[in-house]
């Protein structure tokens, strides 16, 4: 399996896009090489915009560019893209309904040995309550490619949200990506497993697992946290009868509180959360912090086992 | 182009139509917008080629950005007498369901807002944006702004300004309203701006003064002058005194009149003050 890692994919996206759309601009606060935005920059030096280290004011002068037609895709650290700057966001981008691109890498515990002050694990449930804003956390290279493409033919407010290390490159290559529309990875019967970003990958993992101990586990790709698939994701649960949720991020917030809402509202069923329980992560290599932080195909595993038996013991 | 009488008539009118509408629904800020009267008044009816048959993009028009937005008030009059919208929507203010939010707004797509503001400090790194969207485009025209001199402790504005003069963001006129009064008491006493000017000077800034900021012929000179100094690989920036109040006698030389409306009599004494013009909404 290749490795590539997902933020690759969006500097790469970003490079194509700056060649077909002359109305795309893009904004680094001084991560232009961490973000994967040299070519852009190389390619198209009238349409790249060094902030350096101020990403309030890279946010507010994005929403400004996009008076005048241009569609601005501003690149740093997730947490320096989210939690830093809010307020920006909220008031100058989604309450004023501009068409600004958020591209964040290094999100979650992946992010590795620079530690908790940079690891954001709260920024989808920041910006998925912000109304208008579209949440998205592409699994891949391949994935977070596409998604950088097509979320410059959407109207509004975005957040692409990517990482750090190098992780399997499975999904396939120039494949079209459809903004909130959950992609079935694998069937199964007895569990449905909702991933989003690093963690489909461990799913997929997970579903072998399982699979060798009798359990037929359907991994269902949810790419795009808002707007959430829910015709998808009923229509599986309505089949499985219970499920589990997967993300590198907290538990409050995240992928796996949205799907709780919906099935609480719609079809309660036995649901098991994987993602981090109120905690902030530390320094570590990625695959140790996954391990540690229970957010790996084993701790997959064992939330599935769970749900499966409280599945059994409800009927 | 109208007399400087005729400019003076929307100015009293406009101070009228601000103390109506704060008085209308006891809140709102007409200090701060009593004390920008004229620089609106200059702006939208003689500096500015502006398009009342509004778009968003602004293109070939110059565009103007309002980032202290408390001071909603005058803007939303200065639009209504410029014809962006009809006169009567004024007495909407802050009420349900009305496009005349407490602080502006683009949500109801209320001709003449382009970005919401409110919170404070976040505007200059919005009109820079649209300065630098304008550059590429090859749009000639200008984008001016206005800020509270309170805002400048945010530190938003300080990035903003260091990011403007090292890219030489030059088609820009960033207007500051040198009031030196915040909710608190004045800026000195709350949290001092110390040497302004040298400070802006410092940050590279072309950095121009009018102390006769109710004074509409030295408004409009002054914002003359800032026109002519743009397209030299500097921003322009003006440091206008203007008086929290002016225009209302009870109202000026205190900060008490920032956020706070008047009561039925307080109303009438600042009526008569300021006779009926063009015709109330």
């Amino acid at each position: 399996m290749e490795m590539k890692d997902t933020r690759s994919g969006f500097g790469v996206g970003l490079t194509e896009l700056g060649r077909r759309n002359s109305k795309v601009v893009a904004l680094c606060a001084d991560l232009t090489g961490s973000l994967k935005m040299n070519d852009f920059k190389n390619e198209n030096p009238d349409r790249f915009f060094q902030i350096g280290i101020a990403e309030a004011n890279m946010i507010g002068i994005a929403a400004g560019m996009t008076i005048g037609g241009k569609i601005p895709f501003t690149g740093t650290f997730a947490n320096f893209s989210t939690s830093r700057v809010y307020d920006q966001i909220r008031q100058s981008v989604a309450y004023s309904e501009k068409n600004v691109k958020i591209c964040a890498s290094h999100a979650g515990v992946t992010l590795g040995e620079d530690g908790a002050t940079h690891q954001v694990l709260e920024d989808i449930g920041m910006m998925k309550m912000l109304p208008n804003m579209v949440v998205i956390n592409p699994c891949d290279f391949n994935q977070t490619k596409a998604a950088t493409i097509a979320i410059a033919d959407h109207n509004g407010p975005v957040y692409l949200r990517f990482g750090r290390p190098k992780v399997p490159n499975f999904t396939p290559t120039d494949q079209q990506f459809e903004i909130g529309k959950a992609l079935h990875l694998q069937k199964g019967t007895d569990v449905t497993i909702f991933a989003t970003g690093h963690l489909v990958w461990e799913s997929l993992e997970a579903a072998k697992t399982l699979a060798e101990n009798g359990i037929s586990a359907e991994v269902i790709n949810i790419h795009t946290i808002k707007p959430l698939d829910e015709k998808a994701i009923l229509n599986a649960v309505s089949k499985t009868k219970c499920v589990v949720t997967a993300e590198e991020h907290m538990l409050n917030g995240g992928l796996g509180d949205s799907v709780a809402q919906l099935l609480g509202r719609n079809n309660p069923v036995p649901l098991e959360m994987v993602g981090v329980n109120d905690t902030f992560g530390e320094s570590g290599a990625p695959m140790q912090l996954l391990e540690k932080y229970g957010l790996d195909a084993k701790a997959i595993v064992t939330a599935t086992k769970k749900v499966i038996s409280r599945k059994t013991n409800y009927r | 182009m109208q007399t400087t009488t005729e400019l003076k008539d929307i100015c009293t009118q406009i101070r009228r139509d601000i103390v109506r509408m704060v008085h209308a629904n006891n809140s709102g800020h007409p200090g701060g917008s009593l004390g920008c009267t004229e620089y609106f008044v200059a702006l939208y009816f003689e500096i500015m080629q502006h398009n009342a048959n509004f778009n968003m993009d602004g293109k070939d028009e110059d565009i103007f950005f309002l980032s202290n937005g408390h001071i909603s008030p005058v803007w939303y009059a200065t639009l209504a007498r410029a014809g962006y919208f009809e006169v009567a929507e004024l007495a909407t203010f802050r009420k349900i369901n009305s496009r005349l939010q407490g602080h502006p707004t683009t949500h109801d797509h209320l001709e003449g807002v382009r970005v919401a503001s409110g919170s404070l400090g976040q505007g200059l790194s919005v009109a820079i944006g649209s300065a630098l969207s304008k550059k590429l485009n090859n749009d000639d025209k200008l984008i001016y702004s206005l800020h509270g001199d309170g805002e400048l402790q945010e530190g938003q504005i300080w990035e903003a300004l260091m990011y403007a003069s090292a890219n030489k963001v030059d088609n820009l006129i960033a207007t500051i309203d040198y009031n030196k009064k915040q909710i608190d008491g004045s800026i000195d006493d709350v949290l001092t701006l110390g040497n302004l000017k040298s400070k802006l000077e410092a940050f590279d800034w072309i950095v121009l003064e009018e102390k006769e900021g109710n004074n509409l012929e030295a408004v409009i000179n002054i914002l003359n002058k800032a026109k002519s100094l743009v397209g030299n690989n500097k921003p322009v920036t003006i440091l206008l005194h203007t008086e929290m109040g002016n225009g209302v006698d009870y109202m000026m030389g205190t900060h008490k009149w920032h956020g706070s409306a008047p009561n039925d009599e307080q109303l009438e004494i600042a009526l008569s003050q300021n006779a009926e013009t063009l015709g109330d909404y």
